[in-house]
């Protein structure tokens, strides 16, 4: 109990002896701020057992879900050692339920590793260097930012092929330009500030004040941003393997999972309803932590209280 | 030290062309302490970025220790001319602790022994190594100002250029302040050019001053004369009629 | 007489490390006088003047004996209640106007648009005495003014602007929140000049919350002296200069001085017991 305390103390205390003592304690304050946040809390803690679920698939997963049992087939909710039903193929709802976060999660990954980044680096560059770099810079981005998501992915993932890598490919290149839009607009602000003007006066090149200036401060905004648009990539993804462009049959993608139920929805609602409501707990889940995170992480706050 | 002669700064171009400082000539010698006074507008503080290149676009003749300026400015002129900001809420950076802030610059500077010398440098300031590893938001307006002086310094600057260090400080945290930079003129050697609206402020600390109006420098003279009240020109008298009085 | 009487307020904020108590304990009345707030950032002055019209933002508490306005316990009104008197009958002027006038309207529409709400009249009868208003604080081109965008304004412009407006409703009270620290000197003399002139001429009870002891000194009736949310002295404004306490003297030495020039200025030695000590009472 006493060393917890201490703990708590070390960590709370307002004069850090070390670097890592500094930065674990602001850490630990930004922790302490997202945990008063109940919803928040609720969001991470599905997207924790999302995590979990994909991790240990093979152990909690019932059956196979790829077996097929043809004489099992629509079997409807809590029938008995099918607790979701089983689909027109009579596989498992349960399994292919949780076989699928493996893909959403890869999905939403790997988006989230290309688009943020990509847009950054336009953006920042775009917003410190600022003449005709900017001119270009923007100028492209608007052009993605005419088309519509889901029809440029589209003809994206028709160009490249259908399948998950391309449709995340795809979606990626649909998802930067907002994120280099606030970039670009996070740096105007921060390129006119003191500091930036101190560190310039230091002999900074436009390279370290670019990546240890200016990202730190754009970097929070734009996690936030993408907590906020997982959602949409998810259902994006969902749409594409809907239209048979993303996760090919018998991959157990959830949006291909409803696309395959569309077929029996009057009859038996659950085959497509189900991975439906997955879709939307984790959309739900990913928003509610990205509200919480943009109170902690705004930078507008500077931290302080 | 510095020589600045027939200084024009403008911002803008064609019809958005605002003129801020013009004409401006004043030289300030080695070791002085040289104010520059005027009201909010009055293109004291845009002489201090023609100085230091964050305004660009100037006409004239600027030259620090001999050594004349052109456009761009190298690593060695920021190793010998350095500025404090006004704001010091707004000059440190948010989210980077003191060690980073003074870590970064002197590694800029090329040092070495960075850890001996931040240390160094925190009791210069009269902080102390326990204020290394804060942030910005630990810190009160004084101790920041006193972590952006440190950042000026590290570089061992002659010239240090000081634009309204004090005015968003408290006047008990202004004295600390100022007599902080009293004593490191002393131990260091330093060439102080400070900007400010404070009339007094400006009489403590400096020898000489000019006071400008719309741009243009009205009037140059020792304190001695602002200190006996013998203003020559109106404008000169008027702002001092007015410090006085408030 | 006696305009606002105020007594024992406090004002907290809840954090993680405990309640923060920004003011601890004020009382004070005010007159039909120009009353100044001295202290340095962090004594509660500007807190005391929001608490006042129970302008502290959640999660803040204010907590108070009363405050009453002649009869009425502010501290008893209701929300609704308050908002009438907010602007109605104690008006208050910030720091900066850039941010409490509309980017977006034209001055003439602001003022227009706070006399209606105040009164019930054709907006031509609005327009003539926004002009009116104008006029009143020595702005001269009055005609162009109305028609103006704020950022056209120049910084005393804007603070005159927004005297103007807080005088509309003929307020009993104005509270005024370092009016003058963002402008320039000789600027700084007309605005109060025109502030001095108005409270006269209306009988109003100025309270005049300012870091500036000169300021102060000049241009007040009496001076509370605030310290870590504790009025630590008293005193008549005219007699800052001979005040008692340690920290009003500490603030008054390290003042740089033209006529009195020194090597190094007086640095203020705090001492604990200045912020243990009961709050003086600001009563008369």
């Amino acid at each position: 109990m006493s060393e917890t305390e201490t703990l708590r103390a070390w960590l709370l205390t307002d004069t850090p002896t070390s670097r890592r003592h500094a930065r674990l304690s602001s850490f630990y304050k930004g922790w302490l701020a997202l945990r008063s946040n109940t919803m928040a809390m609720f969001g991470l803690a599905i997207l924790v057992l999302l995590g979990l679920t994909a991790v240990f698939a093979p152990f909690l997963a019932p059956h196979d879900a790829f077996a097929q049992d043809l004489g099992n087939r629509l079997q409807p909710l809590g029938s008995d050692g099918n607790f979701l039903g089983t689909d027109s193929l009579g596989r498992d709802i349960l399994s292919r339920l949780i076989y699928g976060s493996r893909i959403t999660l890869y999905i939403v990954l790997l988006v989230a590793m290309i688009a943020p980044i990509a847009g950054l680096l336009v953006g920042t560059i775009a917003g410190y260097v600022g003449g005709w770099v900017d001119l270009v810079l923007m100028r492209i981005t608007d052009i993605f930012l005419a088309f519509p998501r889901l029809v440029l992915a589209l003809a994206f993932v028709a160009a490249l092929g259908a399948g998950i890598e391309n449709a995340v490919l795809a979606i990626s290149l649909t998802a930067w330009p907002p994120y280099a839009r606030i970039a670009r607009a996070e740096t105007l602000t921060i390129r006119s500030s003191d500091y930036i003007s101190a560190i310039r006066l230091q002999g900074a090149g436009p390279l370290r004040i670019i990546t240890k200036h200016v990202w730190p401060l754009c970097i929070s905004s734009l996690i936030v941003r993408v907590t906020l648009d997982m959602a949409g990539i998810i259902l994006a993804a969902a749409g594409l393997g809907f239209l048979g462009l993303g996760a090919q049959p018998p991959s157990p993608e959830w949006g291909a999972m409803i696309s395959e139920g569309r077929r029996f929805i009057l009859d038996h609602w659950w085959v497509a309803t189900v991975p439906g409501l997955a879709i939307f707990t984790v959309s739900l889940a990913f928003n509610l932590l990205g509200d919480g995170l943009r109170d902690v992480l705004d930078p507008k706050d500077g931290g302080t209280q | 030290m510095l020589e600045i002669e027939n200084l024009n700064v403008w911002f803008g171009i064609g019809r958005d062309r605002v003129d801020a400082v013009r004409g401006a000539s004043f030289s300030v010698a080695d070791g002085e302490s040289f104010g520059l006074v005027g009201e909010s507008g009055s293109g004291k503080s845009t002489i201090l970025k023609a100085i230091t290149g964050l305004a660009p676009t100037w006409s004239g003749r600027i030259a620090v220790d001999g050594q004349e300026l052109g456009r761009r400015r190298d690593r060695t002129f920021y190793k010998s001319v350095q500025m404090v900001f006004q704001d010091p809420y707004a000059s440190l950076h948010p989210r980077h602790s003191v060690d980073q802030v003074l870590s970064e610059t002197l590694h800029l500077h090329g040092f070495r022994d960075i850890d001996e010398r931040v240390v160094q440098l925190l009791e210069d300031v009269g902080l102390g190594a326990r204020f290394r590893f804060r942030y910005p938001h630990q810190l009160s307006g004084g101790q920041r100002q006193r972590v952006a002086i440190a950042r000026a310094l590290a570089g061992e600057p002659k010239l240090l250029l000081l634009d309204e260090p004090t005015s968003a400080l408290d006047v008990s945290v202004q004295a600390e302040i100022l007599n902080l930079l009293a004593d490191l003129r002393e131990e260091h050697g330093l060439t102080y050019l400070m900007v400010s609206h404070d009339l007094p402020v400006i009489g403590h600390m400096c020898e000489r001053l000019a006071v400008m109006k719309d741009g243009e420098i009205v009037e140059v003279m020792d304190v001695e004369k602002l200190r006996q009240m013998k203003a020559e020109h109106p404008y000169s008298k008027a702002l001092l009629a007015a410090s006085v009085a408030g | 007489m006696t305009l606002l009487d105020v007594e024992n307020l406090w004002v907290k904020f809840p954090t993680r490390q405990g309640i923060f108590e920004a003011v601890r304990g004020v009382s004070f009345t005010l007159g039909k006088e120009r009353l100044g707030i001295v202290g340095e950032s962090g004594s509660g002055k500007s807190m005391t003047g929001r608490a006042i019209l129970r302008l502290i933002r959640k999660p803040g508490i204010v907590e108070a004996n009363h405050i009453r306005l002649h009869e009425t316990d502010l501290m008893k009104l209701t929300e609704v209640e308050m908002r009438k008197v907010r602007g109605q009958r104690i008006s208050m002027v910030m720091q900066d106007p850039k941010f409490s006038l509309n980017p977006v309207m034209t001055i003439g529409d602001q003022i227009m648009e706070a006399y209606l709400l105040h009164n019930n009249t054709s907006k031509a009868q609005a327009r003539a005495k926004s002009i009116e208003m104008l006029n009143a604080v020595s702005i001269r081109d009055a005609e162009r003014v109305m028609r103006a965008y704020p950022h056209e304004m120049s910084g005393g412009m804007g603070q005159r602007i927004m005297i103007a407006m807080m005088l509309i409703p003929d307020p009993e009270i104005l509270i005024a929140d370092e009016p003058t620290s963002a402008l320039d000197v000789s600027v700084q003399r007309q605005v109060l000049d025109i502030m001095d002139a108005l409270v006269k001429e209306r009988g109003m009870g100025l309270i005049f919350i300012s870091h500036d002891l000169n300021l102060v000194s000049e241009f007040c009736d009496r001076v509370l002296i605030m310290y870590s949310g504790r009025i630590v002295e008293v005193c008549d404004a005219d007699k800052l200069h001979q005040a008692q306490h340690p920290y009003t003297r500490g603030l008054l030495n390290s003042l740089p001085r033209l006529d009195a020039p020194r090597k190094r200025l007086e640095v203020l030695q705090r001492d604990d017991n200045w912020a243990k000590a009961d709050s003086v009472s600001g009563a008369v």
